[in-house]
């Protein structure tokens, strides 16, 4: 098959556009964050693009989304035909869509690094780094590469129980989703949790995040398309109608309920909204994706306070926002999808229509296997991983390090020197008589007195 | 002498200034504090969960007088920094036993 310049060039550019989101992501958990874990919360996101883009292109990608000879084994893994960067498929093209298998190899890379991502944000301020970069190795392998194959790659999700998912409401939020809730019960609370004060330290990161995630999702859900025509049209018509009406969802809550709407809610339901729209933005029509923008709104807005209610400490709401949201886009396809928006419903994945569009409850209980099916397996391989980091003492760090910060015990930088450039030449009083501020001291507790240079 | 003290919002201290300027009040040292009054701080909401901001900043104004003109800067400190809502502050005055000028060891009322 030819090279359709069109499609590939449109998929080189979602690329690139879900890559973005990542740095997005690590903006909006950074201002959500306490500043003294900032840059730990921020390095989380950035070593998920480092480490999960090569082990994407060693193994991920081969075993996601190659056919393994066997129909019993192609439902639970692919095989090694797309392993390493060889160059024998350079010249392939990915199905009937006339990309570069090498181009959608790229587009997926994007996926399992955000995914990888978004689970950090529940173990902010106290998950020892080294132990997030062999939980994020772990998780990868055992999880996100196997229910990709599952949902994407021919596994028994897509092929057998024909459960849809058009960009990653199961694949992506809910799988990230109950791998967080697994991850922060057992790491456990965050010291002072939920008695101290730990609002967000930076609200126009948050926002500034929110904004890039916003953008960067056109790719991620026009993109999911692969090609284009009239359905990554109404993918992207939708990402819009649906993520603007759970920002009204949410700052109505907000509202109603605290009298005063607030910048962190309608970033927050900006990120809602994008969540449940991400399965269903292909297969449903507009005004349904607006409904669904609501609910996800109001029903996030609200889910995001079961932490408090059940006392577990999912620090930055993955949970209330990832897979709450997930779960609403998945149970949506069920109830809107329609052959109207996507002829390929029916005819090429063999699942059914809507309830409302004459397909009855079959899809919807396909929808809520699929789902059920990605939260149990994640949920599952995420605990026991983070019961072994524990076990070997990769779990927590110590709680003088984590009252101290994070920041400083894991990683030796801070995110803020709010002392004048240079030392002197302004500022306060203090700045100009050369007194340091306590907070000066290193993670063992000496006083900083000489300046060293690396290497 | 006498040292008259004035905690007031940070937003009434252009008015408080002037007031004293207009006094003839030579000198006037200004701090940044935290605290609170009867008022207590205030609360903020972030995806419904509130959190208390107990110390409200202020701004603390010191002048030191003598005492013949302790009400007139006590009066001028209390119109200008009023707004009549809750949180305008606190004036006091205490006493002061000596001043020294640094840069000429002048004391009592000359080295004010």
């Amino acid at each position: 098959m030819e090279i359709d310049t069109g499609n590939t060039a449109w998929l080189l550019l979602s690329s690139a556009l879900v890559l973005l989101m990542t740095p997005g992501l690590a903006l909006f958990y950074g201002g959500l964050n306490r500043s003294k874990g900032v840059l730990n919360m921020m390095l989380m996101s950035f070593s998920a693009i480092g480490l999960i883009s090569i082990l994407w292109a060693v193994y991920g990608f081969s075993l996601a989304f190659s056919a393994n000879g066997s129909e019993s084994v192609n439902n639970i893994i692919g095989n090694w035909g797309y392993a390493g960067t060889s160059t024998s498929w350079v010249g392939d093209m990915w199905g009937e869509t006339g990309i570069p298998t090498y181009v959608f190899m790229a587009f997926q890379m994007m996926f399992a690094i955000i995914t990888v991502a978004l689970i950090s944000g529940a173990v902010s301020d106290r998950f020892k780094f080294a132990g997030w970069i062999l939980f994020a190795f772990g998780w990868f392998t055992l999880v996100y590469v196997p229910v990709a194959h599952w949902v994407w790659g021919g596994g028994f999700i897509g092929a057998q129980i024909k459960a849809l998912d058009f960009a990653g409401g199961t694949a992506v939020h809910i799988n990230a989703g109950a791998a967080a809730l697994a991850l922060a019960l057992i790491l456990g609370k965050r010291i002072g949790w939920p008695r101290e004060n730990m609002r967000p330290h930076n609200v126009p990161f948050v926002a500034l995040g929110a904004g890039l995630l916003w953008f960067g999702w056109f790719g991620f859900n026009a993109g999911s398309e692969l090609t284009v025509d009239s359905t990554t049209a109404v993918a992207f018509v939708n990402t819009q109608l649906a993520t603007a009406a759970a920002v009204v969802g949410w700052l109505v809550v907000e509202w109603i309920r605290d009298r005063k709407p607030t910048l962190v809610g309608g970033s927050s339901g900006a990120i809602a909204g994008l969540v449940a729209i991400t399965p269903a933005c292909g297969f449903i029509a507009p005004l349904p994706a607006v409904l669904l923008g609501l609910i996800a709104g109001v029903v996030c807005a609200l889910a995001v306070g079961l932490k408090y209610k059940l006392g577990y400490d999912d620090s930055l709401d993955v949970v209330g926002v990832h897979f709450v949201g997930g779960w609403i886009g998945s149970l949506f396809i069920g109830l809107f999808a329609t052959t109207d928006v996507n002829g390929a419903i029916t005819d090429v994945l063999g699942a059914n229509e809507g309830l409302f569009y004459g397909g009855g409850a079959t899809q919807l209980g396909r929808q809520f296997l699929g789902s059920l099916v990605v939260t149990i397996y994640s949920f599952a391989i995420a605990a026991v991983l983070a019961i072994i980091l524990k076990a070997v003492k990769l779990g927590r760090v110590s709680e003088e390090a984590e009252v101290g910060g994070i920041d400083i015990s894991d990683h030796g930088e801070s995110g803020y020197d709010i002392t004048p450039a240079g030392g002197s030449g302004g500022g306060g009083a203090f700045a100009m008589a050369g007194i340091k501020p306590s907070a000066a001291v290193d993670a063992d507790g000496k006083a900083d007195v000489s300046q060293k240079v690396a290497g | 002498m006498k040292l008259v003290t004035a905690v007031i919002k940070p937003y009434q201290l252009d008015a408080v200034k002037e007031a004293l300027h207009a006094l003839g009040v030579t000198g006037l040292t200004v701090s940044e504090v935290q605290g609170y009054g009867r008022q207590k701080g205030h609360t903020e909401v972030y995806r419904g969960a509130e959190y208390t901001v107990e110390f409200l900043p202020k701004i603390k104004v010191e002048v030191v007088t003598d005492e013949i003109d302790v009400d007139k800067i006590v009066d001028a400190v209390v119109t200008a920094a009023k707004t009549g809502k809750i949180g305008d502050g606190k004036v006091w005055v205490t006493s002061v036993d000596d001043v020294i000028r640094v840069r000429t060891g002048e004391r009592g009322l000359d080295a004010l």
